[in-house]
């Protein structure tokens, strides 16, 4: 069984972002740059899965600009066969990443697309369930349990109150939440090995989608500061100021 | 122009989270509807008809929605929409999350993740970057599909309107998904989102065990919800459903408490519109003491007993 993995370059998770300051977006000059944490779940798992004899080969795929090859290469040292990445400097929406991840399916045909169940940098949480729109293919979102069984595949899924379990028909869509699994390291020899393994260049044009996006980002602002706080010294002051200076309780 | 409100429900009670929608659609202007797909969910249609501001409701009623997989509800949704909605709005819960993208994929149109205000018809402002940003945003697609980040608006009143409910025939059934099983957390205490005072607690409360035995007396004596960071959830202390944050609950209650938390940029975007943060630590240098309004350094194992006696 094939999988595909898509990855999306993101500024890290530890990263403090700064709003530049004519607001048209966050400043992202010499900011380190990592794999989205919920992608590399998602790359983890398909290498499980191929661990276990049930994926024979991965394929790892990001839309982005030419630098996303670091995070293409990054997941082929996790354990991915070969890379795809389709190239454009151009904003790309949502829709667009899904319209092109659709036409990447058609071409590649995997059983199993995993995901991330959302991007730490645009918080959109979409590109799988839109995938899943466009290919009709059964969506198991938020994942933290995936269990493979001959033609289908069972997704336990992280919903408000609790977890429920669905059943999906190949090819499914798996979108991944922090608790499917602990992403191991890259050891230095497969980060070696990981530099010669294919990587392809395609333009969004050869799925004949066309980037840009209908929702415009007007304006980025950063969020209103909270006015400090105090240090208080004992209980009996907590429970003072609360009571009648915070009037909550 | 007419508004589409998908109802988030259990298919017996309406989910809270549904009044913020409609109340979010009030601020944006015009009719609104409120769809109800599920199975046996005539109470709930019910409960949706007597909202504040809502003048119709769509109850669909059939055994492919009674799971609300997404699969089978947003073809329902989507079709529902042409037939000439100009938003498709619902809750930033994990249901509205799941669904509302599929709809506008279908739909061929851009979505919209977690609106926390609406500046004009088009335009709407959505956090990024785990809050640490917040972006105006245009939308000219033909139709407007977003989810409502529910602590952002009031919600309306749940009683006092007088909708009629209009059964909706359509069965879509995908087929190409199957519900297996849920296991749901029973909770006697108020619901996470919904609380007026959260008791949040870290890494820093130890264990599961010590996590019931610190904060379960002063959550009973606040009377509120329980919550959670991420390396609490993680260190299997709690279940996931308690995670405050980014890529758990968005909470803004009245107080926020949080007792042996370091203050991950993470947690602190899931509760950083809190009212009153109280944050209770033995790191005086704790990230959270910089979004806190009063912090105490100490040990939560000495400190939270002590509150509980003096409340």
């Amino acid at each position: 069984m094939k999988a595909l993995v898509a990855v999306k370059r993101v500024v890290d998770a530890n990263v403090k972002v700064r709003v530049k300051p004519d607001n048209s977006g966050v400043d992202l000059t010499n900011v380190k740059m990592s794999i989205n944490p919920f992608c590399e779940i998602a790359v983890e798992e398909a290498v499980r899965l191929k661990e276990k004899g049930t994926v024979t080969e991965i394929v790892v795929v990001s839309v982005g600009t030419k630098d996303a090859q670091e995070q293409l290469r990054s997941a082929m040292a996790l354990g991915a066969d070969r890379g795809i990445l389709v190239e454009t400097a151009d904003e790309v929406g949502a829709l667009e990443v899904a319209k092109i991840l659709k036409g990447v399916v058609d071409a590649e045909k995997p059983e199993l697309i995993l995901l991330g169940k959302q991007a730490i940098d645009d918080d959109s949480n979409q590109v799988g369930q839109m995938l899943g729109a466009l290919l009709g293919a059964g969506q198991g979102t938020f994942a933290s349990e995936v269990k493979v069984d001959g033609g289908k595949v069972q997704v336990t899924r992280e919903i408000d109150g609790g977890l429920q379990t669905v059943e999906l028909g190949l090819p499914a869509i798996i979108t991944t939440d922090l608790r499917l699994n602990e992403p191991r390291y890259a050891a230095l020899p497969n980060i070696m090995k990981a530099r010669k393994k294919p990587l392809d260049t395609k333009s969004p044009a050869d799925f004949g989608v066309t980037t840009g996006t209908k929702l415009k980002t007007i304006k980025v602002e950063a969020p209103a500061e909270r006015k400090a706080g105090v240090q208080v010294k004992s209980v009996d002051e907590l429970v003072e100021k609360l009571k009648n200076e915070a009037k909550v309780i | 122009m007419s508004i589409l409100v998908i109802a988030d429900h259990n298919n017996q009670t309406l989910n809270g989270a549904t009044l913020n929608v409609v109340a979010a659609a009030q601020k944006i202007g015009g009719d609104i509807t409120v769809l109800v797909a599920g199975s046996g969910a005539q109470a709930v249609a019910d409960a949706a008809a007597k909202v504040a501001g809502v003048s119709k409701v769509l109850l669909a009623d059939n055994a492919a929605y009674a799971n609300q997989l997404a699969e089978n509800v947003a073809g329902l949704v989507a079709d529902i929409a042409k037939g000439g909605y100009k938003y498709v709005l619902a809750a930033s819960t994990t249901t509205g999350k799941n669904l509302l993208p599929r709809v506008a994929a279908l739909l061929d149109v851009s979505m919209i993740t977690d609106i926390i205000s609406v500046e004009s018809a088009n335009t709407f402002k959505r956090p990024i970057y785990a809050g640490n940003a917040i972006a105006t945003v245009q939308s000219d697609e033909a139709i407007i599909v977003g989810t409502v980040r529910g602590t952002a608006f009031d919600a309306v009143a749940a009683e006092g309107g007088s909708a009629a409910v209009e059964a909706v025939a359509e069965a879509n059934d995908a087929g190409i998904s199957k519900f297996v099983s849920e296991e749901i957390v029973k909770l006697d205490r108020p619901e996470l989102t919904a609380a007026r005072i959260v008791v949040s607690g870290g890494r820093g409360v130890g264990s599961g065990e010590n996590y019931h035995k610190v904060l379960d007396p002063l959550a009973d004596k606040l009377g509120a919800a329980q919550g959670a960071s991420r390396a609490a959830v993680d260190a299997g202390f709690v279940p996931n459903d308690f995670q405050v944050g980014q890529t758990g609950k968005i909470v803004a209650p009245d107080l926020y408490m949080a007792i042996g938390i370091s203050g991950a940029i993470q947690h602190l975007a899931g509760m950083k519109d809190s009212k009153v943060i109280v944050a209770i630590n033995k790191d005086e240098e704790a990230p959270i003491n910089s979004v806190a309004d009063y912090w105490l350094v100490g040990d939560l194992n000495t400190v939270v007993p002590e509150l509980v006696s003096k409340l």
